[in-house]
Formats: structure tokens, sequence, C-alpha cells
């Protein structure tokens, strides 16, 4: 695919800027704006979210009990995972794909943008609501993100009817943002701009919109029946009124296992822009990788009970499970094959953007091959809710996730700012980062196959080395987020002037506008032949 | 000089090359056929990974370092070539179905339904274990016996902290064994590493699994789904012994059955009970409400001088035995035996200064206990 | 041109919604149709066809538990039988209330192996019903039932388990709401 721009013409502004004020942030329906406050939302998130692990590595960094009490650990851990799921990764995801879809199509905004507002300034609502839960009586949830009955029904605590509605507002949130992305796409591509020639970013998210739309009314379901079991006398997931616990679990991973690829996707994305950008060579098998995509995400809806393999499934659903989610290492090892040959007989720079996506390339496989054990069902048995699994998800989504998002920052902070971040600096955010995430997460892989249950406030004494490895790697990796702090902050006060295309391999609509983006571009929408 | 010691010992902590040998990296093979098994499925498709991420991670890093600017490699405009993008669909799928092979041996295996010799039915409880077997009238609790000072880092930590009980599970070698498992509150796990078993235990809902375990020994588990406050609390402790050995626990463990019910029979001092609730409070008790009485408020109300300890023996017997929901106090009356009951509440009562004067006889709460 | 209206991306998440919601019953009927979670059917419909009685002989248990609010002594008379295929059978369930107050429970039976829960048909169950018991009350419940002629040959031995779970405040609150 072929992505030239024949009219040099766009981007010429329409006379109006932003409002001044905080009536900017309140009423803008501007996508760029937009994607800031997300983005912004999304980092305050990371480091709450991040700060709720700090607590939970330093009450694990040696045994016994020393700082905070089980009921509140088990706290920190719900939050911990429902912060950086709901609020960290899918939000600056959604930011992402207000900046850039809009200028990567050659479209002038989302096409909803009313509704782009709204499905904003629902979250800050929701996540305080949430949050305010851990200073009510009775704590807030303490049941794991994945709440499941009747853990988070019956013996739940009083605070997690706002934890429902706190969900229901999130899901909200995302399906609003989630049909605005498949509008805008389907509806406002520039002249020319093919779906076969779409940048594999926008790809990536409107596979993911579409998953969105799918799952997130299915958590909305779910959560709407434990709210009726808790006040309304139903029971669903209560036997003793004829419901089933294992109903819960089942209908919960319907939505949570393309929730993952939800998580994922966009990254894939992210990654298949910026290494054919730092290996100046097109991408390798555009069409391998669209079609790679659609497979895992059909997959996705087939596989979900790979999670429960514990819960005494019959040796048909077993296997049946087992098998699915075995097939989708095909299409994922598609992927990764198509991201390394892309580098192979390249020409390669290593600036700050690709160190993140080799790195993303290199984890997120370490992370798939551990998958692709955990899919065996009867090995599963032996790792199941071990800390073998807290490495294995943790592989996926922090490489995975949040890589992907460094990665796509770094890219696209000049053409966003106008300004060139510090390149050491942010080689040296990377190198500690990694360094920390592996010190983190590997070692888990140990413990977990020796034997230590996950969401323990406290374990043997065998566990106790390499625990505290992995808090020191802890400590490490989440320090070194205030580098990227620094980054950021030194990159607007004094950064050198971006030039319009920062990069040299970079092609696509947006390294056509000037750097930083004008507040309208694309009013006259370019034609791509 | 303290403080040197400290200091030194949390150095050492830190670079604890000496207890690198006791370092356990890897899963255990178990001492069962089935978790034999799993270990050696493990171990293949861990080695098909190592390979897979080998050829990756070798072509990447060749292409990282030969094809750099810096070494003015130039890039070749190649990005389509249907051919080897079949390949590479198929020969992973290959790759797949090879490890499915044995997978699903295993798997069928395990699910090996012929008849058991024996039949044990495993309860979980907020926050503990509850055994009976089936057919033997033998039923006990197990609960973890570590001492809250080791937990809160007031006394050493013994070798088997958090992974001793009371009443360990005792079972025969050689024999097959079927375990049923339910659940009394929430959803728990059972899992036991060495036998490679792990299932859910589910209120209302019973879930079975096999096990016959080669090799005589202590094996030693824990809870593996979030189950509340005290889930890292609930460990899983099997003795496996030989059969001879087995059955003579068997009868003991009957025989201790029908002393505690002649015991409850006696007619009980007030001193003895008072001897003997002490004990029975230090262990079940002292936890929440504390060895002088005086509780954690508001969660743990005290004892010393409450309104239950000095009101109605009736009313206080019933919290004791029944519990109170909504709270954390969960009923001890299939838990203690009548004498440990009566002794309890006859010692609260009259301890701490609390003084009812009372007294409560076991037989007494063996009326309760199921109006035999 | 593609045009895409947000209104069938709407109609999308409401079905979606309800797709949840549909899970419910979809789910038990698939439980009741393979079995899963040992879940068994509800009362036997007695068909005009006579029951073949066969000489294969299968060991029932039972066990009994009851959740965690409810505290009522409650226990099978036999805890095994061993009855012929098609054969009726019927075992009695002892249970007390030993409290001073009326209670409601609801029994919920379960089989394992799971995959013989759809070859276990009751007659007559005390499961059907909720059982409500005055203070101090003891009563003997029954429960007739066959082994249906398709039980897997491989099958020599299933488990039956009734867990009896307090519904009393359930009940009070349905009345409150009235």
């Amino acid at each position: 695919m072929t992505t030239q721009v024949a009219d040099v013409e766009h981007g010429h502004e329409n006379g109006h800027g932003p409002a001044t004020g905080i009536t900017r942030w309140l009423f803008t329906t501007n996508h760029k704006d937009i994607g800031t406050m997300y983005l912004i939302f999304s980092l305050v998130m990371l480091f709450i979210g991040g700060s709720m692990a700090f607590v939970i590595r330093a009450e694990l960094f040696q045994p016994g009990l020393q700082l905070v009490e089980p009921a509140f650990f088990n706290q920190m851990i719900t939050m911990h995972g429902l912060i950086m799921v709901f609020g960290a990764v899918m939000p600056a995801f959604v930011g992402l794909a207000n900046w850039m879809i809009p200028m990567m199509i050659g479209a002038p905004d989302m096409a909803l943008p009313r509704l782009n507002n709204l499905s904003f300034w629902i979250l800050p609502f929701a996540f305080t609501m949430m949050m305010s839960t851990l200073f009510m009586d009775g704590g807030g949830p303490n049941f794991g993100w994945t709440f499941y009955a009747p853990l988070s029904t019956t013996y739940a605590p009083p605070s997690t009817t706002f934890f429902i509605l706190a969900i229901h507002m999130m899901g909200a949130s995302s399906i609003m943002g989630a049909i605005n992305v498949v509008v805008t796409i389907v509806n406002m591509r520039a002249p020319g701009m093919t779906y076969m020639k779409m940048p594999m970013f926008c790809w990536t998210w409107l596979i993911t919109a579409f998953l969105l739309i799918a799952v997130m009314p299915v958590l909305a379901g779910v959560v709407t029946m434990m709210l009726m079991d808790i006040h309304f006398g139903t029971s669903f997931f209560d036997a003793g009124g004829g419901g089933d616990p294992v109903l819960f679990q089942h209908v919960f991973w319907f939505f949570g296992h393309p929730e993952v690829y939800i998580m994922i996707l966009p990254s894939f994305g992210v990654v298949s822009e910026v290494i054919p950008t730092f290996a100046r060579k097109k991408l390798f098998g555009y069409h391998s990788m669209v079609y790679a995509i659609v497979a895992i995400a059909v997959l996705s809806f087939v596989v979900w009970a790979h999670h429960m393999f514990t819960v005494g499934m019959p040796l048909a659903g077993e296997i049946f499970f087992m098998y699915t989610t075995m097939l989708i290492a095909v299409p994922t090892g598609v992927k990764i094959f198509n991201w390394v040959s892309t580098m192979f007989r390249g020409s390669m720079t290593f600036e700050t953007p690709m160190l993140y996506a080799i790195a993303f390339v290199i984890l997120f496989t370490i992370g798939g091959l551990s998958g692709i054990m955990l899919a065996l069902a009867p090995v599963d048995f032996v790792y199941h809710d071990t800390y073998f699994v807290v490495a294995h998800f943790h592989y996926v989504l922090v490489p995975g996730a949040i890589f992907g998002i460094f990665a796509a920052v770094y890219y696209w902070l000049p053409k966003w700012s106008g300004k060139m971040y510090d390149e050491s600096l942010a080689k040296f955010h990377f190198w500690v980062s990694f360094i920390g995430l592996n010190l983190t997460f590997f070692p888990m892989h140990f413990v977990g196959l020796a034997g230590m249950p996950r969401r323990i406030p406290d374990y043997p004494l065998q566990f106790a080395d390499f625990n505290m490895i992995v808090s020191i790697g802890a400590f490490m990796f989440g320090t070194s987020q205030l580098i990227f702090v620094y980054v950021l902050i030194k990159t607007l006060r004094s950064g050198e002037k971006a030039p319009q295309r920062p990069w040299e391999g970079a092609e696509g609509l947006e390294w056509t506008v000037p750097s930083p983006a004008p507040y309208h571009t694309f009013a006259t929408p370019p034609k791509v032949d | 000089m303290l403080q040197n010691v400290r200091i030194l010992s949390v150095l050492f902590a830190l670079f604890p090359a000496i207890a690198w040998s006791e370092w356990e990296v890897n899963m255990t093979r178990g001492v069962t056929d089935t978790s034999a098994a799993v270990f050696d499925l493990h171990m293949i498709v861990f080695y098909i990974c190592v390979a897979i991420s080998v050829v990756v991670f070798g072509v990447m890093f060749w292409s990282i370092y030969h094809h750099r600017k810096s070494k003015g490699a130039e890039s070749h405009p190649f990005h389509e070539s249907t051919s080897i993008e079949i390949l590479w669909t198929i020969v992973p799928t290959i790759i797949l179905i090879i490890i499915l092979v044995p997978a699903t041996k295993t798997l069928v295996e395990s699910y090996d339904t012929s008849e058991s010799d024996m039949d044990i039915q495993v309860t979980g409880y907020q926050w503990k274990w509850r055994y009976k077997y089936i057919g033997q009238d033998v039923d006990f609790f197990s609960v973890m016996t570590t001492p809250s000072d080791e937990i809160y880092n007031k006394a050493d930590k013994n070798p088997n902290y958090l992974l001793e009980v009371d009443n360990p599970l005792v079972v025969p070698i050689n024999k097959k064994i079927r375990f049923l498992f339910t659940s009394n509150d929430v959803i728990h796990a059972w899992w036991v590493p060495a036998l490679a078993l792990k299932k859910d235990a589910i209120p209302g809902f019973i879930n079975e699994s096999f096990t016959k375990i080669n090799k005589p020994g202590i094996y030693r588990g824990q809870c593996a789904e979030l189950c509340g406050k005290d889930h890292g609390f609930m460990p899983i402790v099997i003795k496996a012994v030989p059969e001879e050995e087995y059955i003579a626990w068997l009868d003991e463990r009957k025989s201790l059955k029908e002393k505690e019910a002649s015991a409850s029979q006696k007619d009980w001092t007030m001193e003895e009970l008072m001897a003997k609730g002490e004990q029975v409070y230090n262990k079940s008790c002292s936890a929440c409400h504390q060895p002088t009485g005086v509780g954690l408020p508001p969660v743990f109300p005290a004892l010393k001088g409450s309104a239950i300890a000095l009101g109605p023996m009736d009313d206080h017997l019933d919290i004791v035995f029944n519990g109170k929901s909504g709270t954390g106090m969960s009923g001890f009356g299939e838990q203690l035996s009548a004498v440990d009951l009566a002794a309890v509440v006859t010692y609260e009562r009259n301890a701490w200064g609390n003084n009812v004067g009372d007294i409560l006889l076991p037989a007494d709460v063996e009326k309760m206990k199921g109006g035999k | 041109m593609n045009v895409a209206r947000p209104l069938p991306l709407v109609l999308i998440c409401v079905a979606m919604f309800g797709f949840g919601f549909l899970l419910v019953p979809l789910y038990s009927v698939f439980c009741e149709w393979a079995g899963i979670n040992g879940k068994t059917a509800g009362a036997y419909q007695e068909s005009t066809t006579d029951v073949k009685i066969e000489d294969r002989i299968v060991k029932i248990q039972f066990i009994s538990n009851h959740n965690a609010n409810l505290r009522w002594p409650f226990k099978p008379a036999e805890e095994q039988v061993s009855v012929k295929i098609g054969e009726r059978r019927q075992v009695m369930f002892v249970v007390t209330n030993p409290t001073n107050l009326p209670v409601v429970a609801q029994a919920v039976p379960s089989v394992s192996p799971s995959e013989a829960a759809p070859f276990l048909h009751k007659i007559e169950c005390f499961c059907f019903q909720q059982q409500e018991l005055f203070a101090g009350e003891k009563k003997a419940m029954p429960l007739v039932f066959f082994i249906d002629s398709d039980l897997p040959e491989h099958i020599k031995k299933l488990t039956l388990s009734y867990t009896l779970f307090d519904v009393t405040p359930a009940v009070d609150e349905k009345l409150v709401q009235r």
C-alpha cells in the first residue's frame, strides 16, 4: 500500500483555535484536546494503580505481615487490577485513537465529537466513585478484579454497589468511544484511502472497537445480575435459589477474554507503525497482518473457559477450549514472524520508540509462549491461580500494552507537541524500565512453578528470596516511571523544535501536517492514491 | 552490635548466594503417575518454547546486529511472500498438534473415572478445610496452626510456616482415592502441588478428582482461589502412609470419637473446665479476641465485660456454636467437641474478671450438637 | 462511500446486553443436557412405557452439606445403597432444626461424576420444594429415584450430594417488597 498525498493544501486553519481557560477542556469537541485529556488521565491512573502495586510488593517483600492487614491487601490487589485495566490501559488507547485516527485517515475530527467529550468526562467520575469505596465502611472491593461470585455478592462489602455503578459508567464510556471509532473509520476516510491502504493502527483499532461493542455490554449484564442478586432477591449466582456461581465465571470470561485482546490489539497496531519506520522498510505481510487480527478477534470469543479449567468441566469441554486456545497461537505467531521479517534486511536505527517496539516483540513473545503452556489443560491444573499466571499476564500486558503505549507516545510526541524529547534521557527511561520489568516479572515464573498461589498477603518461607527480588524489581520499575514524567515535562518546556517529519522512515498522513499539529487538520480531505 | 548484626543479616538476605542451591525454580515431579505425566508434559512444552524463542530471537538479533543503519545496511524493499507466509502458518500448526497429542492423552488419563478404593469429601470453609471419610464415620476440620506471633514477626518462623495444620489428611498409599469437593460458603480451590491436583470447591455443587499416591510422605498445599480475608492462611497437609498405618490411624480416630463422647458424659468441675477452656480459647479464639479478652474493637469485640459473656448462658452458647452472620465470628459447633465448647464458654464467663460463676456442662452441649 | 450510522452499533450493544442475560437460561439448558456441575433435571415425567429393570448394579452414595448460615443437622439415613438399573428406590434424609425459630431451607442437588447426572431420575424429592421446619422440629424427607439404563457402562459408583441453603431471609425480603 502506498499513501501518497496529492493535495498539499490540507491542514489550513479554519480561523478559530482553542477556547481559553478551563472551558476549553470541559466543553471541547476537538479530537486532539480529548486525546490529550485521555492520555493525561491514563497517566494519573497509571501512577495510582502503580502505587497500589507498591503497597502489594512492599507487603510481599518479606514473609510475615508487616505493613497491611490481609483485608486491605485484598482491596489493593482488586483496585490495582481494575485501575490498570480500565483506568490506565484502555483510556490510553482511546486517547491514542482520538489523536491519531483522524490524522491517519485524513479526517478533520472524530465523527461524533460531542459523544467523544461525554465518553471522556464520564471516566473521572467513575473512577472517583470507585476509589472512594476504599474509605467506606467495610472497605472497597476485595474480591479480585475478576470478582467471582459469591465472594462478590453474598460475601461482599456494602460498597460493592458503588463498584457496580462505576463499572457501568466505565463500560458506557468505552462503548461510546468504540462506536465513535467505528463510525469515524468507516465514514471519514480520505478519498482514495481504501480499507487495505489504512495504517495498521487504524485496522487494529477498528477490530478492537468491534470487540468493545460486543463484550462491554456483556460485562454490564454480569454486574447488573450481581446488583440484582445483592439488592433485589434474585439468585443468578446463588445455588440456594437455583442459580450457579460457575455461571458467573462463564459470563465474566465471555467478556474477559476478548477484553484481553482489547488491551493488546492497539499495541499491535502501534508496533506495526513503529518497526517499519525505524527499519526504513515497509511492513512485511500487510494483508496477513490484517487477517491475523481478524482471526484473533473471532477466536477470542470461543476460548473463554480456558480461564476456568479447574471448575470441573466435562472432558469434552476441556478439550474444546484447549484446542481453540492453542489455535490462537497461529495468527499471533504470524504477527511476530511478520515483525521480525520487517526488521530483516532493513536499515535499522534504534531511537526510543524502536527500543520499546523491539522490547515489545521480545517480551510479548515470552508471554505468548507461557500462554501456550497455560493453554494445556492438564498442566494448567498445576499452573492455575499461581504466580506463573501472574507472570504470564504481566508479561503480555506490561511489555504488551504499556510498552506499546510508551512506543506510541515517544513516536508521536514530536507531532503532538512540536518538540523533540531528550533522546538520551528517554533511552535511560527505557533501560531502567526494561531491567526493572524483567526483574519484577521473570522470577514470578519460578515462584509460581514452585507452588506459590496468587493473591496471598503472606507466603511460606521457600518463596522468600524470589519475592524479595520481585519487590526490588517492582520498586525499580515503578520509580523509573518518574523519569518518564520528567522527560515529558522537559520536552514541553525546553524541547528542541521538531520538524514536520522527525523520523526518516516514517510514512503516513500524520507526517504531512506541521508539527505541532494545528488545532484543526484536514479541513479539506487529502487525496490518497 | 545488635544493629550491625541486623544490617548484616539484611545484606545477607539480599545476596543469598548460600541459599541458591535450595531455590526452587521448577514444578515438582510429584508423587503420583498423573503428576509425573504432567511434569513431563510441562518440560516437553517448555523445551519446545525455548526452541521457538531461540529461532525467532536468533533471527531478530541477527538482523538487529547486521542490518543496522550505522553499519551501512541498505533497506531491501521486499514486503510480501505468500509462500513463506503460508509456511509459517503451517509449521506452527504442526508444532501445536505435536504438543496437543500428549496433552490430550494426559488429560484423558486424569479423567479416569473407574471405581475408586475410597472416597473423601473435602469441604472448604472460610478459612479451613473439612475432611469426611465417606462410609467411615470419620469427619474432622483441618485448621492452620501457625501462631500469630510468627505471622506478625514477633517470633521466629518455623520451616513449615503457613503450611502446618492441626489435623492433616491421612491417606493410604497405592490406593485410588476419589475426592469430592464442595464448599460451605464461597469458592475455594484445593491444591496440592505434589499430586498435580487442583480443583475448585463450589458451594452447592460437587466436583470430583482422583489420585493415587505412590510414595509415603507429607505433602503440603494451599487454597488457590481467592476466598476472602484469610485466603492465604488455609493450608492443606496430606500424610500418605502405608495401608496398615492408615487403618491403625482410622481406628484411633474412631476411638477418639468414643472417648470424646464418654468425656462429655463425665461430671466436670469448674476447675477442670477452666483449665481446658483456657487451652481451647488460646487455640481457637485468642487470635481475634486476644489472650486477655479485650479484643480488637471495633472489628473484634472485647469479651471481657461483654453483654454476651455476662448474659444468659443460652445466648452465649448460641453465638459460639452458630457464629454471628455478617461478622467475622464463625460458628464452632461443628469444629469443636462438646467438651471444648463447654469449657471455652465456661472460661469466657469466668476469666479476666468476668465473674458469672456458672458452668456449662459438656452433656448439655451434646444435646445441642444433634440431639442424640 | 460507506455510510455507517451509530444506531446499528447501539443496537448491537443492546443486543449483546440481552445476550448476557440470555446466557443464563442457555447455560442451565446446556448444563442439564450435559450434566455440567452435576445438575439434575426436575421431577421425572412418568412415561407410559415401563422402565425395564436390568441386572447391572450401581452404587449410589449420598452426602449432605449445608451452607454457612444454616446449622441444621442433616444426614442421609443410609450413606450408600446398591441399586439395579431401573429399580425404584426410596431413601430418607433426616433433618433437624435445632434453633428456636422457624427456618425455610432449599436443598440443592449435585451429582458426581457429572456425566451421570442426566441418567439419575428423581420421581419424588424433597428438593423439589422449599422445606420449612418449626423450632426444634425433626423430619425425615424422602427421595425416590431410579437409574436410567442409558447410564454409561464405566460408571459403577455415583455420588448424590444435597446442600441445604437457608432461604428464610430471601423469602422475607420478597414479603417486604410487596
